[in-house]
């Protein structure tokens, strides 16, 4: 970023900073699109403060005998030195493990998690072997994370971007409150699924319960099998060329591709039915948008 | 919050009292205010084992007077005992306020067990002739360690930790549950009954007695009345989904049986694994890691399921 060096980043405030990194712009542009990153600036993708880390250089920890602090203080010990590949082994279904990592890391668990698994994250490349519990990989702002077992509920919740994988199937309100990135999932989802999603994308190759994108604002929902009901609003949309190659893309990348190709799926968006915000105040609108 | 727990083994008994011990303690962060279990033994032909307490946990703090009103009510109970003609076989006081009978008794046992419980202060907690049910206030490691359970034989079992949100931190309004007057089953629940006191008054109307007030007894006396007029555990789970409202996730035992339900929110987790021989459930995978350390497969079940595991 031009002009400005890491010790003038560190005496920000933190609205100063994001201001001063490109990432707001005052700009509206038709309803729903308020626009995060310009793409026109001159944008720096890691925190000042991030380690320099060498994917080439791996550990091991065994959390087996460690609670959740440890094992998230000993990652970013770790990261401090410069290892970039770290493989926490047993982790047993602990809870919010690999929470708020905001640099690029490699990170691969050796088992299952609990609730709140790889919360909060901005950047790593995460793969758990096992299951993950409720709330995997809430609020994570990129990165992506693959998952080979089933995960609970709230899988992804408030998702801000990044790719968010099982290869298994998920719980109940998977994607709930959703502003951007990618879903993506093997098996089937639960009911309530997409509940007031924002933005971004969900792909279930498998069935969807009921009152599936309840309420949703904006955003996309891919399913290949089933949908037991639709919720408030959320219709169904032709599946265009566009929709397609971007199945086709994702679902190949993470080795999730239906024998029987894309052209299967149904799409479901917003009606839109629900958008009453011309009926508040010019200022008010700006802060829902 | 509460944590919920329940396993079943299938075609053999094992050390379920250990086992649950370890998954209890390991939902201890659930809530700590008190933990129960119902355990199911192997079955005795003609013998009733009776979990009764004669005191609260509580009362004990409240001076000297408290250990003469005890012997008096255990006194009371052994002459209504006696009355319904019941043989006591053996005698086991765990705590002061918390005993354990092995009884022979052929007459009418929901009779006896009505009259026992009009004495002040005690509450059969559980009977029948597989279920022992057994609550306290502390964590699972203290309950546990105070009725010896680390060393229970049995097929299958419930248990939960309590977090008191809409009723007292006492032994009457822990879990599980037990319900006249269908012997040998038992609830745990975690979440909130909405209609409770609709609820509550209906079964009321139905002769049913309430002895907390605690929702999750509803769950227990629901399913009793149903199983006692010829309902299948699995329709009684089904039609709960319809008629009780609110959030829950609740699990069932009976003699030979273990069922689970879960709302249709899905707002209450449960995480289950299932195998040939051995099916645990617990609120989370935690507490099913600490008995089964090696790689699983687990998974949620969803809104609406009603599953049923026979021993």
């Amino acid at each position: 970023m031009a002009g400005i060096s890491d010790a003038d980043l560190k005496e920000m405030t933190q609205e100063e900073r994001v201001k001063a990194l490109g990432m707001t712009t005052e700009q509206l542009t038709g309803k729903s699109l308020y626009i995060e990153f310009d793409p026109d600036a001159d944008e720096r993708f890691t925190y000042p403060w991030a380690p320099e880390v060498d994917f080439n250089k791996r550990t091991e920890i065994d959390t087996d005998e460690m609670d959740t602090t440890e094992v998230n203080n000993q990652i970013r010990a770790l990261m401090a030195e410069g290892y970039g590949t770290i493989v926490l082994k047993n982790p047993r279904g602990k809870h919010s493990i690999g929470v708020g990592i905001l640099s690029k890391l490699n990170l691969i668990i050796e088992g299952s998690t609990g609730y709140f698994g790889v919360g909060l994250i901005d950047g790593p490349n995460v793969r758990i072997t096992g299951r993950v519990g409720w709330s995997c990989a809430e609020n994570m702002m990129s990165g992506t994370v693959i998952i080979e077992k089933n995960a609970g509920s709230t899988f992804g919740a408030a998702l801000r971007g990044g790719d968010l994988v099982c290869r298994g199937s998920v719980g109940s309100r998977t994607g709930i409150d959703m502003k951007g990135g990618s879903i993506i999932v093997g098996g089937n989802t639960g009911s309530l699924s997409g509940f007031m999603m924002q933005r971004g994308r969900m792909v279930f190759c498998g069935d969807a319960g009921k009152d599936l994108g309840d309420s949703m604002y904006d955003g996309t929902i891919y399913v290949g099998g089933s949908i037991q009901s639709c919720g408030v609003d959320a219709i169904e949309a032709e599946l265009t060329d566009v929709d397609k190659a971007w199945l086709t893309r994702k679902l190949t990348q993470y080795g999730l591709m239906p024998d029987k190709g894309v052209d299967h799926f149904t799409k479901i968006v917003a009606g839109k039915q629900l958008w009453n915000y011309d009926n508040l105040e010019a200022h008010e609108k700006k802060l829902i948008l | 919050m509460c944590g919920i727990v329940g396993l079943i083994h299938r075609g053999k008994s094992s050390n379920i009292g250990g086992e649950m011990t370890a998954m209890l303690q390991a939902l201890k962060h659930r809530g700590p205010d008190s933990t129960g279990y119902a355990l199911y033994g192997e079955p005795t032909e003609g013998d009733y084992i009776m979990r009764l307490k004669v005191a609260e946990a509580e009362d004990m703090a409240k001076g000297r007077g408290i250990h003469k009103v005890i012997e008096d009510r255990i006194v009371e109970v052994e002459t209504i005992l006696s009355e319904h003609g019941a043989k006591i076989k053996s005698l086991d006081a765990v705590t002061e306020y918390s005993l354990r009978y092995v009884l022979t008794h052929n007459g009418d046992t929901t009779k006896m067990a009505a009259h026992i419980e009009e004495g002040e202060g005690i509450e059969i907690l559980s009977m029948g002739s597989g279920l022992e049910l057994i609550k306290d206030l502390g964590d699972a490691a203290d309950v546990a360690g105070l009725y010896g359970l680390n060393n229970f034989n049995g097929t299958h079992g419930i248990g939960h930790t309590r977090m008191a949100t809409e009723s007292d931190v006492d032994i009457r309004s822990a879990h599980p549950y037990w319900a006249f007057p269908y012997n040998d089953v038992s609830v745990v629940h975690n979440g909130q009954i909405t209609n409770y006191w609709l609820m509550r008054r209906e079964m009321e109307r139905k002769g049913h007695r309430f002895m907390s007030d605690c929702d999750s007894e509803l769950l227990a006396v629901y399913t009793a009345h149903n199983l006692s007029n010829g309902m299948k555990l699995e329709d009684s789970l089904r039609n709960s989904i319809e008629e009780i409202d609110g959030v829950f996730t609740y699990l069932v035992a009976t003699k030979n049986q273990l069922g689970m339900a879960k709302d249709t929110m899905a707002a209450k987790p449960l995480v289950l694994y299932e195998s040939d021989d051995l099916i645990v459930m617990a609120s989370e995978e935690v507490a099913i890691r600490a008995i089964l350390p090696h790689e699983i497969d687990t998974t949620d079940p969803y809104d609406e399921e009603v599953r049923v595991w026979q021993a």
